[in-house]
């Protein structure tokens, strides 16, 4: 009897640990199912989106009002991140630049990094946060209201109404804003310059672009789209996909915010793989 | 029972049905909502749906206009059956049917005109400016809130935004309507007035109309006959006499006062 003791007492031990192990296993599976359903969803409005772009009947003036909604109401949020990125960047160059000596390369350096880099990320970043959640918040609430419902039943397509003009809207006006931040960066720029000593606005101009090429500019602008459509369709994707009860509006709006700034990030790291290898 | 069957047979005539529902089974993940509902709504008819909140009643129109996939069982509407119908025609067909939603569902980036212009221009395509405006006018008329037409959802109490979304619904002369607790939360003045208003749809365009609602006065004044789910199922099929002398405690905690 006592030798067999500790086996007694071993085997409910091994016993309860597998279960729980098991058991954790099950939640695991269960939340990496869920987590690959959701990728599988996403694919599928993707395909629904596109699918509904080229059929018949575009709602014009729905997308027209988009285009504003989201191109035009953002500009003073992007004037003055624009605007201070330049700034912030030029400060924080020339010193390194005086290290080197080469204070005269500051101009063209700002432009560069704004342009190629900085302008793009930085206000798709904030456009994903701006119009991202607004998109998201707008249709969650729609949805959880039923008026997605009732768009349906009054024999309109909701994902062409909706989420097509959305997507497009944003795919158009995202670049548009980038270009306007860039602006707004190098002006931004000229101002950094100089608060140490005067440059002309036409010298600064000159110098900042004395080295720049289509190269510089194409890849940059080409990213800035891929931008938009993520914005708008990963809004537009948790929007539509909300749950019910006013609670998940915000879930909807907050989880737009986090995919679509994670997605920017890995759209432009692949931008700029593929812009690594082309040239 | 007598009656129930009296009726039957009047209108059992298969022409007359112009909703009808066989075994429809629906569930919501392990939450089986409905189990067993066999349903026919005829022709003129205005039949009213009781049962206790979330006993299925919204789930049930909703399945007819196909905003959710029923697990089994047939619904035809107007002799369509609605889960195999293609896209376009589905499409078609809803154009033919009225939906009050529960929570009225007004477009909130849009004002009430706004709102009751977007059914008008997208099922009667061919539709003037100026016979759109009339009709947006009878309709804000018939539900008593001519002044509201240039405000927004927001600006409504909630009794306001619900007759604002019935006249949305009723703007487009459907043959068929539902109508999702068309009287909650409205003051017994308006409750009788859109009573009312439910009885002329009814006559003027010989519209069948199916009633969810608690409110026992619109009940009595509207229903021609009355069907109360309960468990997922059918419990009682009749009219309001049935219901009144019903000795089934169910029925009378229902109609009590
Ligand atoms: N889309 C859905 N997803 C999950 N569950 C749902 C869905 N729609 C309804 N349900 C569930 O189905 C049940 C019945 O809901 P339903 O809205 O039909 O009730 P009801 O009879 O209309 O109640 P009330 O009188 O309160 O409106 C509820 O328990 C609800 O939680
Ligand atoms: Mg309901």
């Amino acid at each position: 009897m006592k030798t067999k003791l500790p086996v007694v007492k071993i085997v409910p031990k091994i016993r309860d640990a597998t279960i729980k192990i098991s058991e954790k296993t099950i939640v695991k599976t269960e939340q990496a199912n869920e987590f690959l359903v959701g990728v599988a969803d996403f694919f599928l409005f993707l395909a629904r989106t596109i699918r509904e772009t080229f059929s018949r009947n575009f709602e014009f003036k729905e997308f027209l009002r988009q285009c504003h909604q989201i191109g035009f109401k953002s500009l003073p949020l992007i004037s003055i991140t624009g605007a201070i990125m330049g700034l912030v960047l030029t400060i924080q160059t020339r010193p390194i630049l005086d290290g080197f000596g080469a204070v005269s390369l500051l101009p063209s350096m700002v432009a560069i990094s704004l342009v190629r880099e900085i302008g793009p990320v930085i206000t798709a970043l904030i456009c994903a946060g701006k119009v991202g959640s607004g998109i998201g918040a707008e249709l969650g609430s729609m949805k959880v209201t039923e008026q997605i419902d009732a768009m349906e039943v009054s024999s309109t397509n909701p994902m062409r109404f909706l989420v097509v003009t959305r997507v497009l809207a944003a795919t158009l006006m995202i670049p548009i804003l980038v270009l306007y931040a860039d602006a707004m960066g190098i002006m931004g720029s000229w101002l950094g310059v100089n608060i140490k000593g005067e440059v002309s606005f036409v010298l600064f101009i000159s110098q900042a672009f004395s080295v720049f090429e289509l190269i510089d500019f194409l890849p940059a602008v080409v990213k800035t789209f891929f931008f938009g459509a993520v914005i708008g369709l990963v809004g537009s994707y948790k929007g539509y996909t909300a749950g019910r009860g006013t609670e998940s509006v915000g879930v909807a709006a907050n989880s737009a915010v986090v995919l679509a700034s994670l997605l920017v990030i890995i759209v432009d790291m692949i931008a700029v793989q593929i812009t690594d290898m082309l040239i | 029972m007598e009656q129930i069957n009296n009726i039957s047979n009047v209108q059992m005539d298969d022409s007359k049905t112009v909703v009808e529902i066989k075994n429809l089974r629906k569930s919501f993940g392990k939450q089986e909502v409905l189990k067993d509902v066999t349903l026919q709504l005829y022709k003129g008819e205005n039949l009213v749906v009781l049962g206790k909140s979330g006993s299925g009643k919204s789930v049930l129109i909703k399945c007819i206009v196909r905003l959710l996939d029923p697990d089994y069982g047939s619904i035809k509407v107007l002799g369509d059956d609605v889960s195999f119908i293609k896209r376009n025609e589905l499409s078609k067909l809803r154009m033919k049917i009225g939906f009050l939603f529960q929570s009225g569902a007004l477009y909130d980036s849009m004002t009430v005109k706004e709102n009751l212009e977007f059914p008008l221009r997208r099922i009667k395509k061919k539709m003037t400016q100026k016979l759109m405006d009339e009709k947006i006018a009878e309709v804000l008329e018939n539900v008593g809130l001519l002044d509201a037409l240039h405000k927004m959802p927001s600006q409504l109490s909630g009794g306001m935004r619900k007759r604002i979304s019935l006249a949305r619904t009723i703007i487009v002369d459907p043959q068929i309507m539902l109508y999702d607790e068309p009287t909650t939360g409205l003051d017994p003045v308006t409750s009788d007035e859109i009573s009312l208003l439910i009885n002329q749809v009814q006559k003027k365009y010989k519209t069948s109309s199916i009633i969810i609602t608690h409110d026992i006065e619109c009940a009595r004044a509207t229903a021609d006959r009355l069907v109360m789910l309960h468990e997922g199922e059918v419990y009682k099929d009749g009219n309001i006499g049935d219901y009144e002398n019903s000795d089934d405690p169910f029925i009378k905690s229902f109609f009590k006062g």
